[in-house]
């Protein structure tokens, strides 16, 4: 749960609930403490009856759609701003899965995937994956349940995102699918091209794989 | 006393008394040869008595032994752009797959004391050999006009792939180098010029040449003959003067007649990171220790920190010189040239320090290999700087490291078996220097020809060049 503080809340119950986590964690955790733990608690109780509420939990979609927001926002300002202008347009650096020994820029894809990496080496609080139905790396293929129906889903129903939940390593998890469009002539120019490609058909605007993002629920 | 309590007061004892041997042992020091429970790995086997470096205090979890695992290969790794880094498999997503074969811990393919795994792949550690199958099952599918029907044990022992260090194996680096001839036009081993690099990325200062007469000796310790050698070589030539390392901090230290390692290590730092690295300086890394002191407040130690000592090849599993069996392998080992001689020798090191102790049929062969015909024709003057090949050219050759900002920096690796095993990873730090990507791939495959310390030619041939080549024409239909 990721409890920020926001100016305001409407949602009471949402208040409530935390502060009855706050009490109960409390008590179980010390007898010793309890007493005070139940005085801080009506303290707390009595101020938010007479201020506006100080805290707010988000529900995980709420968490899902701000993260999908950011990812996508640089994941589209990378392809079109970096490669695009810079390897498309003005021909000056090349963009290329070898970036390192052909001194060029990463794909978008492989952007995307180091800043995930990077990302769960820091936290297991959430993670993210960007998976097709037509990868060219076929480890980016859906492996669960859940992400093959969430990607079918956003490819059928264009403009919606699959929200679910499922059960991995005996951990459960709340997942969201979001789809991942063509936005910039660079992805379908490559897709369409690449020898490992299974599709060769991508249009601009086309949904080419999906978002995978991941909230552990325990 | 009857009989019984008699026997079971003497077995208390003997059982307790053993015991608290073998638990003293384990914990602090004594003789700890009867607790291995396996032969180790050649990788490891010169440490082998210094439990706590990967056990911690006894009876550790899964966590310390790994921690152990990376404190020593975290870097090599990332330095070899890791294929498969843990990373890669923290995502939940992988659950099913970890349940299968937990990539996330090195033991789960690199396990010890289990000599009958080690792997007949010319590898030191332990290596399952079909593991790729756990999350590659479907290759066959993918890539049918290369991959199917092939056998999983064959990924990597075919020369093909490597599951961390790739550098010189993927597919755009084959495809890149394939038409390249065996040999190249300019036949230069990397012929940096260290000095400038150094001092570009922060490396050592260099100051004015010293005069004989401005060495800062007390007499007592100054001869004509040391003067001499000191004179000529390197260090007095780059302004370090003889307080520099026989009296580092003046104020608080007495004169030293035979600085040791952390001397030289104090300018000396990447060799000195590299050479702890490796197979003759790892006895001498931190923590190395084969008994600790002991917690108990008693008027005396039952057990002192005692380090490990300098490796000396009698200890090693590879054949040495008899005559060599006692040496200490230090800096001064390979670097000095003798007595009252000043001179530190890189030239030495190249091929006569390993000469000196390595008795096996590789380094017996170089003295007749083309590469040691190179080499003397460089010292005769006869080819350009470079163009010779020693010993130390592929074992310890100039490499980049990355400081811990992430930086470039150049160094003499001595960590000598940083490129060995598999020798695939020496393509790119050695063999591509003068030779094209499919005849070093082909001769590295070859153990006789390396035997024969490459005199001759391979008689191995692998597909993975031909099978770029043929993807590269004619690309896979995938499902």
């Amino acid at each position: 749960m990721i409890s920020p503080s926001p100016k305001t809340t409407k949602n009471t119950t949402a208040v409530l609930k935390t502060l009855k986590e706050i009490y109960m964690f409390n008590f179980k955790t010390s007898l010793k403490k309890s007493t005070l733990s139940i005085t801080v608690g009506s303290l707390i109780f009595g101020m938010s009856m007479s201020a506006p509420a100080t805290a707010k939990t988000f529900e995980p979609q709420q968490v899902t759609d701000m993260l999908h927001l950011v990812l996508e926002s640089d994941r589209t300002i990378y392809t079109k701003k970096v490669v695009k202008r810079l390897a498309n347009k003005h021909k000056v650096i090349k963009a290329t899965e070898s970036f390192e020994d052909d001194k060029s820029l990463p794909l978008p894809a492989q952007m995307f995937r180091f800043g995930a990496e990077a990302v769960a080496d820091k936290t297991d609080k959430f993670s993210y994956s960007l998976l097709s139905l037509w990868p060219i790396n076929k480890q980016n293929k859906p492996t669960t349940e859940l992400e093959k129906k969430g990607l079918e889903y956003i490819n059928v129903n264009k403009g919606k995102n699959y929200y679910g939940e499922e059960t991995l390593g005996g951990k459960k998890y709340f997942t969201a699918v979001y789809p991942d469009v063509a936005v910039a002539t660079p992805c379908v120019g490559c897709h369409n091209n690449h020898k490992d490609t299974p599709k060769k058909d991508f249009k601009m605007g086309d949904v080419m794989g999906g978002v995978v993002i991941r909230i552990p629920l325990q | 006393m009857s009989k019984n309590i008699l026997f079971w007061l003497i077995w208390l004892i003997g059982t307790v008394s053993v015991g608290g041997y073998l638990a003293a042992a384990m914990f602090y020091g004594g003789d700890r040869s009867n607790l291995l429970i396996g032969k180790t790995t050649s990788g490891h086997h010169q440490i082998e008595l210094s439990c706590n470096t990967c056990h911690g205090n006894g009876f550790t979890d899964a966590d310390t032994i790994q921690k152990a695992c990376l404190s020593c290969h975290e870097n090599e790794l990332k330095v070899a752009k890791d294929s498969h880094p843990i990373k890669k498999f923290r995502d939940p997503r992988n659950a099913a797959r970890l349940e299968q074969l937990n990539a996330q811990k090195c033991v789960t393919c690199h396990t010890e004391h289990k000599p009958e795994l080690v792997s007949s792949m010319g590898m030191g550690v332990t290596l399952p050999k079909d593991f790729c199958f756990k999350c590659h099952a479907d290759v066959g599918k993918d890539r049918p006009h290369t991959h199917k029907d092939l056998n999983f044990e064959g990924c990597a022992s075919s020369g093909c792939h490597n599951y961390h260090d790739n550098r010189a194996l993927y597919e755009r680096f084959l495809e890149k180098h394939a038409k390249e001839p065996e040999m190249k036009l300019t036949q230069l081993i990397n012929n940096l010029n260290y000095e400038k690099l150094s001092e570009e990325y922060g490396g050592l200062k260099r100051s004015d040449p010293l005069k004989p007469t401005e060495a800062n000796a007390p007499k007592e310790h100054i001869n004509q003959k040391l003067l001499d050698t000191w004179h000529q070589d390197a260090h007095a030539q780059n302004g370090v003067n003889c307080s520099a390392c026989h009296q580092p901090n003046k104020d608080k230290q007495a004169w030293i007649k035979k600085p040791g390692i952390a001397v030289c290590a104090s300018c000396h730092k990447e060799e000195n990171k590299s050479f702890l690295a490796g197979k003759h300086g790892m006895r001498l890394a931190p923590d190395m220790l084969q008994s600790k002191a002991d917690p108990f407040n008693l008027p005396f130690k039952i057990f002192k920190e005692n380090k490990l000592s300098p490796m000396r090849p009698k200890l090693a599993r590879l054949p040495m010189k008899q005559s060599a069996h006692g040496t200490e392998l230090t800096c001064n080992t390979c670097h000095s040239v003798g007595k009252e001689n000043h001179k530190f020798n890189v030239q030495k090191a190249k091929v006569q320090a390993c000469l000196s102790c390595h008795d096996d049929e590789h380094s017996k062969a170089y003295l007749t290999s083309p590469h040691h015909e190179l080499w003397q024709k460089e010292i005769k003057g006869e080819l350009p700087k470079g163009s010779g090949v020693t010993c130390a050219t592929c074992h310890m050759p100039r490499i980049a490291v990355e400081d811990e900002y992430e930086n470039e920096v150049f160094i003499i690796t001595h960590n000598q078996n940083d490129n060995l095993k598999p020798n695939e990873k020496m393509i790119r730090s050695v063999c591509s220097a003068c030779h094209g990507l499919r005849f070093s791939i082909d001769s590295l495959a070859d153990p006789n020809l390396i035997k024969k310390n490459f005199h001759g030619r391979s008689t191995f041939k692998i597909e993975s060049i031909d099978w770029v080549l043929k993807r590269s024409s004619k690309p896979e239909e995938t499902k």
